[in-house]
């Protein structure tokens, strides 16, 4: 995997300039995003994604430790032909009209008068706000707002996308719009860095995520390792046990539903109590009718790690 | 290519902005008011007129100069556009600049309009022929404004558009009467008092060197190269200003 963004101990220490105090909004960060992956970067509001994002567009100076971004330090300007970026609750120009606005944002990335055209009527067709195309921006809502703000970070055609919040604002049909986007985007090879505090949508089309929290990055890895590595209980089924295993089953059981010879229940704990399980069920007279562990969603593993610190 | 989009929108905002008309409305207003002040004032009808309007074109420009200059850079970051704009391949020296620039054709524009109104004015009451020392007036009033443009767009770079308003006209009005504080000062019994005038005086624009309108009014000649010593110094000392603000504004973090 080539890394298209990578960080070791980035630090920001923000030092308010009156009282002299100091809070650590990243505090000691190890990314790394490889090329052509969706990475979704999560965290509860002020665990410091913002800030992190901030310091790999060089909006911000680091306080310590390291960034590279597609190759470059973030501060340059080499590499931004190559990068998009969409802020968190984006705000333009309220006395453009969208065209005009992307026209800016072409013109700002060197882009011809031709290619600027082009370009600008299909990012309006794919981010759907054609018809209000002319219209100036201060008549659009929040979700024509977020749309045009992806097609201003599409503009230059960026190998590299950093959204902050993408979905923030947007009704469900306009988030599910954004998933498949930003999975069409990954199809045509792009790498995507995005963030979000909506644990559905990022479970739904992430490759990797990063959990952030105070700062600091609390897990990260693939999404379904991260997954695939607890599971919360074991649901059974089971039919014609006898009332000594029932009982005893009951004891243990999270979850016990009796209907007529049949039983379900959920035991908490891994998947090593199942042949324990499955023999004291043989032993009783009964027969086994269903077994399915129940992994952690990403909401569990996000709860787990954000409220463990 | 790039600055010029910058240049371009700068423009495009302020000219969508109806403030500005209100401005450029007033201003000739003023120059309107001035012929009637001239018949009240019986053979001195076009002094007033040169006058009064030298002096409202000065004032609205300043206005201007000040209230849309403080906001420049401002505005883009409370309005968070400026996130948008810095990740783009634009680098923030381009963006300083061309900002700069962008205002200053409103202002050129908005002179352009006043300078036509006074023209007119001059030709319709003048007997003489319209004496054209205003014009050489008017080009040191846009310097002038060119440098006080600058002054709000540093102070802009690092601090709120209220302090950098007070700031901008602070430096205005030490800059106008910088020879007045010169000779308060010299009076003062206290060494530190005169040091500190001086400095002063060194540091800030001497904003005096652009103002010639007593000498059109009275119709005396201005050398050329009086005109010319002034134009460099307001240049450059644009060129300082403006350096100035993109070492901060290179330096500023995007909270």
């Amino acid at each position: 995997m080539t890394a298209v963004i990578r960080t070791a101990g980035l630090t920001k220490v923000f030092v308010s300039d009156w009282k002299r105090t100091r809070t650590t909004a990243v505090d000691r960060l190890d990314l790394e995003v490889g090329a052509g992956e969706i990475f979704g970067f999560l965290g509860p509001n002020g665990a410091g994604k913002t800030t992190t994002l901030k310091l790999l567009l060089g909006l911000l100076r680091p306080s310590g430790g390291s960034a590279e971004i597609l190759g470059e330090d973030p501060r340059g300007l080499a590499h931004r032909d190559r990068l998009g970026y969409l802020p968190e609750n984006p705000y333009f120009y309220d006395y453009l009209t969208g065209r005009e606005f992307l026209d800016f944002c072409g013109r700002l990335c060197g882009l011809a008068g031709s290619v600027r055209r082009e370009r600008i009527g299909r990012l309006l067709a794919l981010v759907g706000v054609e018809e209000a195309a002319d219209l100036r921006l201060r008549r659009y809502s929040k979700g024509m707002l977020q749309r045009i703000g992806l097609a201003q970070a599409l503009v230059n055609d960026p190998q590299l996308l950093i959204l902050d919040e993408p979905q923030s604002g947007l009704d469900p049909a306009g988030r599910k719009q954004v998933r498949d986007l930003i999975l069409e985007l990954r199809r045509q090879g792009r790498t995507i860095l995005f963030s979000s505090h909506i644990l559905a949508d990022a479970e739904m089309i992430c490759d990797r995520v990063g959990i952030m929290s105070r700062g600091r990055l609390v897990a990260s890895g693939r999404l379904d390792e991260l997954l695939r590595a607890r599971v919360r209980g074991v649901e059974f089924q089971a039919e014609g046990l006898a009332a000594p295993a029932r009982d005893a089953l009951r004891g243990r059981a999270a979850i016990f539903l009796e209907e007529g010879s049949r039983v379900q229940f959920t035991l908490p704990g891994d998947e090593t109590q199942v042949p324990e399980v499955l023999a004291l069920i043989a032993a009783g007279g009964g027969r086994l009718l269903a077994l399915a562990p129940q992994r952690e969603t990403l909401e569990d593993v996000f709860l787990r790690e954000v409220q463990a610190r | 290519m790039r600055t010029r989009a910058v240049v371009a929108n700068t423009f495009r905002e302020a000219i969508r902005d109806k403030v500005l008309y209100n401005l450029v409305f007033f201003a000739l207003l003023v120059m309107g008011v001035s012929v009637v002040l001239g018949k009240m004032t019986l053979g001195e009808r076009l002094k007033i007129i040169q006058d009064v309007s030298l002096a409202g074109m000065s004032v609205f420009g300043l206005l201007i100069a000040i209230f849309v200059g403080i906001g420049l850079v401002h505005k883009e970051i409370q309005r968070r556009t400026i996130y948008i704009l810095l990740a783009k391949p634009i680098s923030r020296r381009r963006f300083i600049v061309g900002k700069y620039l962008g205002l200053m054709l409103v202002i050129g524009l908005n002179m352009a309009v006043m300078t036509v109104a006074l023209l007119a004015l001059l030709a319709l009451f003048s007997p003489t022929g319209i004496p054209w020392g205003s014009l050489v007036a008017v080009v040191l009033i846009l310097v002038e404004l060119m440098v006080v443009t600058a002054v709000a767009v540093l102070f802009s770079t690092f601090s709120t558009p209220t302090l950098s308003a007070m700031l901008t006209l602070g430096v205005w009005v030490i800059g106008r009467f910088s020879s007045d504080l010169i000779r308060l000062a010299a009076r003062s019994e206290s060494p530190a008092l005169r040091g500190l005038v001086a400095l002063v005086h060194a540091l800030l624009p001497n904003l005096e060197k652009f103002d010639v309108k007593h000498l059109v009014v009275y119709g005396m000649t201005i050398e050329p190269s009086y005109v010319a010593g002034a134009l460099l110094y307001g240049l450059l000392y644009i060129a300082f200003l403006l350096g100035l603000a993109c070492v901060i504004f290179e330096r500023r973090d995007f909270k």
